[in-house]
């Protein structure tokens, strides 16, 4: 199978701080990849550099095989790459329709004026599409639980027709049953062929949901897991440095002596990585 | 050995969506403000009533009730726009005043025809605002800071191109024919009885194509309920004007005006990005809304509005005065608040300000009729002001709890 998306030879340097060296990256249809890291590795820049928020300073961004350039957000967007970020970029004050259509809406021909049942059908349609279950369309999101509005916000992606979409730490902040939605949601994205990108500090969600895992350190990407095959404690190793066992692509030159960290570091798996030094 | 609970079940069952759209809950909520605005306006009406022998209520009264509303309305409706996005304009009361003395200034010293007059008076309102939405939106002033300082800055204008004088008596029999005269029956009962038609072919044809698309309608009553207090309330109004000498045209205008803009604000894609822009500017921008440019369009409508409230203020003292009302400000802001439009942004219908404004100026009218002081009604309209901004406060608090 193709990916639909790769990156090869992404650098990227703020000032004197090289944030990204040489970091291939791909997704394919059908396939939800993790992404992992400790803070500063370098995963807010890819993912900003994947949806045209950064340019990279070297680097091909290709979409289908085909090398295209994205150098803003609507680039990425009009190639179907959406991102969800934390904030979730929702209005508060708007029902569930307004916001899957906001700066989007359809109107009634070539008048100004709203379309209100086209796209309350529609919206209807997606929220069923993804086994996204709200009370009525037609409450305020703010009246909606985290994970509800977390839906909202992916099913907003799925309305632009996105192929790949990327979701910046989708579970945090939510309680168990609504982390539980969250990743049912995630699977059924992919059950629908789309490539899911999911950044996580939580390691229990990723292998719970995740296929792939690329692992990123100090700006490198330094390993990519299938998960079938792999244990946290690899994938902590490879977050703090402490690498042992088999790496998809050893190549990367790690020079953190081994041990250094101890691989069982529990702060690591508790999902909080803001306490790392 | 334990007892196995069952455990808590993390899947919602699946609901159906109960009735929705059109109910009579969103559309107090939505469109008329909170039904306890309503309330309290009928008990101070009755109060006033029961207290000035049945004085309140007469149908002359009442007549000069919405004559006087007028300019606050209107100033009101321009406050609503810039509210909805989030910001404040604190210049509008000037600006009102400004665009009536520019109107007024074409007509007497320029000899313009009064059609032209009026258009140039509403231009200039047009260029403040856009002024003022430009400083906002493009600099990222406040919008509390930059419109003081404009309204300064106009009343300067303001007195300068009044000099050496500070008021200018209006001579044109047209403008001021706008407060004083009354709509022909034909009009005055057709334009409301044809807006209402209109509203009603909406909701039945809204009913039925959704029905058709297999989307949820209300149950009927509902739907006869919301055709039919748009019916009794304009039936009732129309009533009393027609008691008395027929529905005032500057009443018609305003009424007009607020009309429209509600239509603009509830049914098209510019009102829904205002709203959007309220409640959250950064994910509307990201939405693909260009939001600065929706700013200054919106800043400059509201001048507009209150170059419009000018041009009534005008019209009824036939002049144009330097002197700038003190509380048209705050009234307006108040009347906007009253009905449940939101300091914050994002919440409240245009229809809010017709609550809003009979409260403030049913309260002045009332407590004028008992003959009490400017003292007392300050006081009152203080209080009313704060309990609304109050209620405003504790709105928000609950959504955004709810929202966590």
């Amino acid at each position: 199978m193709e990916p639909i998306l790769q990156l090869h030879g992404i650098n990227k340097t703020f000032g004197a701080v090289q944030a990204l060296r040489n970091v291939d990256f791909e997704v394919y249809p059908h396939e939800v990849v993790g992404l992992v890291g400790d803070n500063g590795a370098g995963k807010s820049t890819l993912i900003k550099i994947i949806a045209g928020v950064y340019t990279p300073d070297s680097g091909d961004y290709l979409v289908d095989n085909k090398k295209v350039s994205v150098t803003r957000p609507q680039d990425a967007t009009n190639l179907g790459i959406e991102t969800v970020y934390q904030d979730l970029a929702l209005c508060d004050n708007l029902d569930v329709v307004s916001n899957l259509f906001l700066g989007r809406e359809e109107t009634a021909g070539r008048t100004p004026f709203l379309n209100s049942s086209d796209m309350e059908r529609r919206t209807l349609d997606v929220l069923r599409q993804l086994d996204v279950k709200i009370r009525s369309v037609h409450v305020p999101v703010s009246a909606l639980s985290g994970g509800q509005r977390q839906s909202i916000a992916v099913a907003k992606t799925i309305l632009r027709n996105a192929r790949i979409v990327i979701l910046d730490e989708p579970t945090a902040a939510l309680g168990v049953a609504q982390t539980r939605q969250v990743l049912n949601l995630i699977k059924r994205l992919r059950d629908q062929g789309l490539g899911v990108v999911v950044i996580s500090h939580n390691l229990a969600d990723v292998f719970e949901v995740v296929d792939r895992v690329i692992v990123m350190r100090l700006g490198r990407r330094v390993a990519s897991f299938d998960i079938k095959s792999t244990t946290t404690e690899q994938v902590v190793a490879a977050i703090t440095g402490a690498e042992f066992g088999e790496t998809l692509n050893g190549s990367s030159g790690l020079n953190a002596p081994v041990g250094s960290v101890p691989a069982t570091t529990t702060s690591d798996q508790s999902g909080n990585g803001n306490n790392q030094a | 050995m334990k007892t196995t609970v069952a455990p808590p079940q993390t899947e919602q069952p699946p609901a159906p969506a109960p009735a929705q759209g059109l109910s009579v809950g969103s559309f107090f909520r939505q469109d008329l403000g909170q039904i306890p605005v309503a309330a309290a306006l009928i008990v101070m009406a009755l109060y006033f009533n029961a207290t000035t022998d049945n004085l309140f209520l007469s149908s002359r009264n009442l007549n000069f009730l919405t004559i006087q509303s007028c300019v606050v309305a209107t100033v009101g409706l321009g406050a609503i726009m810039v509210l909805l996005l989030g910001e404040i304009d604190l210049s509008l009361a000037v600006v009102a005043n400004l665009c009536g003395a520019v109107m007024c200034l074409l007509s007497v010293n320029a000899h313009f025809p009064w059609w032209l007059a009026i258009l140039s008076g509403l231009f200039a309102g047009l260029v403040v605002g856009v002024i003022n939405g430009i400083v906002v939106a493009l600099l990222r002033v406040p919008s509390f800071i930059v419109t003081l300082a404009a309204s300064l800055g106009y009343q300067g204008l303001l007195l300068h191109i009044l000099y050496p004088n500070t008021t200018l008596i209006i001579t044109d029999p047209n403008l001021k024919g706008i407060a004083a005269s009354y709509l022909p029956d034909y009009l005055g009962i057709g334009l409301p009885v044809l807006a209402v038609a209109v509203y009603a072919g909406y909701i039945i044809f809204t009913r039925v194509q959704r029905q058709r698309m297999g989307l949820s309608v209300p149950p009927i009553w509902q739907t006869a309920l919301s055709i039919g207090l748009p019916v009794l309330l304009v039936g009732l109004v129309l009533w009393q004007f027609e008691n008395y000498l027929g529905v005032p045209l500057m009443v018609a205008l305003v009424v007009g005006l607020i009309a429209l803009f509600w239509v603009i604000l509830r049914f098209t894609t510019f009102g829904r990005h205002i709203y959007a822009i309220g409640g959250n500017a950064e994910a509307s921008r990201r939405a693909g809304i260009n939001v600065n440019y929706l700013r200054i369009v919106v800043f400059g409508l509201a001048s507009m509005l209150a170059a419009a409230a000018g041009i009534f203020q005008s019209s009824r003292s036939a002049d144009a005065d330097a002197a700038v009302s003190p509380t048209l400000l705050l009234q307006a802001i108040a009347a906007a608040v009253i009905g449940g439009v939101s300091l914050f942004g994002g919440r409240g219908s245009a229809w809010a300000v017709v609550m809003g404004t009979l409260i403030i100026a049913g309260l002045e009218n009332g407590l004028d009729l008992k003959s009490g002081g400017t003292d007392t009604k300050f006081m009152v309209e203080g209080v009313v002001l704060i309990l609304a901004v109050i209620i405003d406060a504790l709105i928000r608090r609950r959504s955004t709890a709810a929202g966590r």
